[in-house]
């Protein structure tokens, strides 16, 4: 039922990760994916690939679920492959038919590419599943509050992120409610080409918006009265804070980093 | 009893492009410290108009409202009315701001600047008086109407409000959903004596109050005990508004030649009334 619908794709849970600080995961994982793009050579790569799992069961995230959230870049995946198989010309030829030439090192390059792409999103995808929309949100603030110097409005940003992820399920439901509405007046939705149906979304479209704006203004209001006159003066009820394990997760990522130029170093450079 | 909040001569005009609508006119009425008052009155009589005047959404166009003796039309005093008076509105969606049920009570708390330890212990306290304690980790979306309605409630109260305005706050949910949060009203009233300003057009909801106000047409119509507002048909014909329920019934009951006393409201009334004219009658 549409009831059901998840903010994010958080999965409950008390496991290592779940139970680290926002901001560190954040931080580890933007780390990671910079470590991964610094990785020249299938050692090196392979070492991300250990660490990405070893996360993974950290998690307990179950496998499934973590394949479920790769299927909607298998796409861009397949692309990336195939462009790099037939575009790599280097290397000793092993098939050559017209234009397209496949050679030892354009497959290497494409696994490579994969491999590179499929941890980067796992990586990004278990930080969603193991920090609730709230904790990212408040993380994701503090990590940038050294902005509000240049005079960046981190704090409404980090509202405005909140009040979105608040209002996905209420707008899911408005959407369902208004479809219904107007198939019942004889709206045909599903059938004709493409511009068609585009032409027959505009009755859905502007209900829709109206009712946001609507819901906007109700918003505003209530948050008024609840004395919210933005960032300044206000506390937290849930303060973030460092632990152990955040500091020994801290220590492994410099290992981790440290370990990728020493295999980079002493391993022949693929790419 | 003193006043929490006072309305002298207040007249509202809404200025919109087409016309200028009085949707009040010269009101003055006075809220009671601790009352449970209902303010009830047809589509269009100003009610909602009233309880936004109550903590500074709108401002009078004529005359003055004071909230504690602080006057709602002076901007820096704004903050500090609101948060002495807390408001619960029609839309239970439109103002719950957090993906959980407790962020959202912490909400009010957070922007006076509480500490966190306090934050904690208010929310918590809120919950367990709206019974919305073991919801705490909940997502909004996924609770019933009554339900978002009381973690509004607990939303308001984790503020320490003196008075919390229910701005038509059952309208849009189930019988079951308005009697949980008609219950909830009550016992804040009651055991917390927090003032409650129930603006409502459910007379069943009226006749709970200590006191009820009529508004008709943007003026006082009535002002009384619900059982002496009820008692005058001839008010109620005129501003629109009918008998509760059970009153309806009782009257029939009456037409129909048991003679049952006057100014029953509620179920359990007219019960108890047909079981004392039965044990009168010796029917049982």
């Amino acid at each position: 039922m549409i009831r059901d619908v998840a903010i994010g794709q958080y999965l409950p849970g008390h496991s290592f990760l779940h139970k680290m600080d926002a901001r560190v995961k954040i931080v580890c994982t933007l780390a990671f994916i910079i470590a991964i793009f610094l990785c020249k050579n299938f050692w090196s790569l392979g070492l991300m690939v250990f660490a990405a799992l070893v996360m993974t069961l950290l998690s307990r995230v179950p496998f499934g679920q973590l394949l479920r959230s790769l299927r909607p870049v298998a796409f861009i995946l397949l692309f990336t492959a195939i462009l790099n198989l037939f575009y790599t010309k280097a290397g000793n030829v092993l098939w050559h038919w017209k234009i397209f030439t496949l050679t030892d090192r354009g497959i290497y390059t494409a696994v490579f590419m994969a491999v590179r792409i499929l941890s980067l999103i796992s990586v990004s995808a278990l930080l969603t599943f193991t920090t609730t929309p709230t904790a990212l949100t408040d993380g994701i603030e503090k990590l940038l509050s050294p902005l509000k110097l240049v005079k960046v409005p981190v704090h409404s940003l980090a509202m405005m992120m909140t009040l979105a992820l608040r209002f996905i399920p209420t707008l899911i439901e408005e959407i369902d409610r208004i479809m219904s509405a107007q198939k019942a007046r004889g709206a045909d939705l599903e059938t004709g080409g493409f511009i068609r149906r585009a032409k027959a979304l505009l009755p859905i479209l502007i209900p829709l918006f109206v009712s946001a704006f609507r819901r906007a203004y109700d918003l505003a209001y209530a948050m008024e009265c609840r004395c919210y006159r933005g960032g300044e003066g206000r506390t937290r009820m849930k303060q973030m804070r460092m632990g152990v394990r955040d500091g020994v997760a801290i220590a492994l990522f410099a290992a981790l980093t440290a370990g990728i130029f020493l295999l980079n170093h002493f391993f022949a450079h693929l790419i | 009893m003193d006043k929490i909040i006072e309305l002298k001569n207040v007249s509202f005009v809404y200025d919109t492009q087409e016309e200028q609508k009085p949707a009040l006119r010269n009101v003055s009425l006075d809220v009671r410290r601790g009352e449970f008052l209902a303010v009830i009155g047809h589509n269009g009589s100003g009610k909602s108009t009233l309880a936004k005047l109550l903590n500074a959404i709108l401002l009078p166009t004529e005359g003055q409202v004071l909230v504690e003796g602080m006057d709602t039309a002076d901007e820096d005093l704004v903050y500090e009315i609101r948060r002495r008076v807390g408001m619960v509105f029609q839309n239970p969606d439109n103002q719950i701001v957090a993906t959980i049920v407790e962020d959202d009570v912490a909400f009010g708390p957070e922007n006076l600047g509480v500490p966190p330890a306090e934050i904690r212990q208010r929310v918590d306290d809120a919950l367990r008086a709206v019974g919305m304690y073991e919801f705490r980790g909940a997502e909004p979306h996924k609770l019933s109407g009554g339900q978002k309605q009381r973690v509004a409630v607990a939303g308001v109260i984790a503020m320490r409000t003196d008075c919390i305005i229910f701005d038509e706050s059952t309208a849009m949910i189930d019988p079951k959903g308005r009697r949980e949060v008609l219950e909830t009203a009550k016992r804040l009233c009651r055991e917390m004596g927090i003032t409650v300003v129930m603006i409502t057009h459910f007379m069943e909801e009226a006749v709970q109050a200590d006191r009820v106000v009529v508004l008709d047409s943007g003026r006082v119509a009535a002002e009384g005990v619900p059982s002496e507002v009820f008692a005058d048909s001839a008010l109620l014909r005129r501003t629109g508004l009918e008998l509760p329920f059970a009153a309806k019934l009782a009257g029939k009951i009456r037409t129909a030649g048991v003679p049952l006393p006057d100014g029953l409201l509620t179920p359990d009334s007219v019960a108890d009334a047909l079981f004392a004219a039965a044990q009168e009658a010796e029917v049982i």
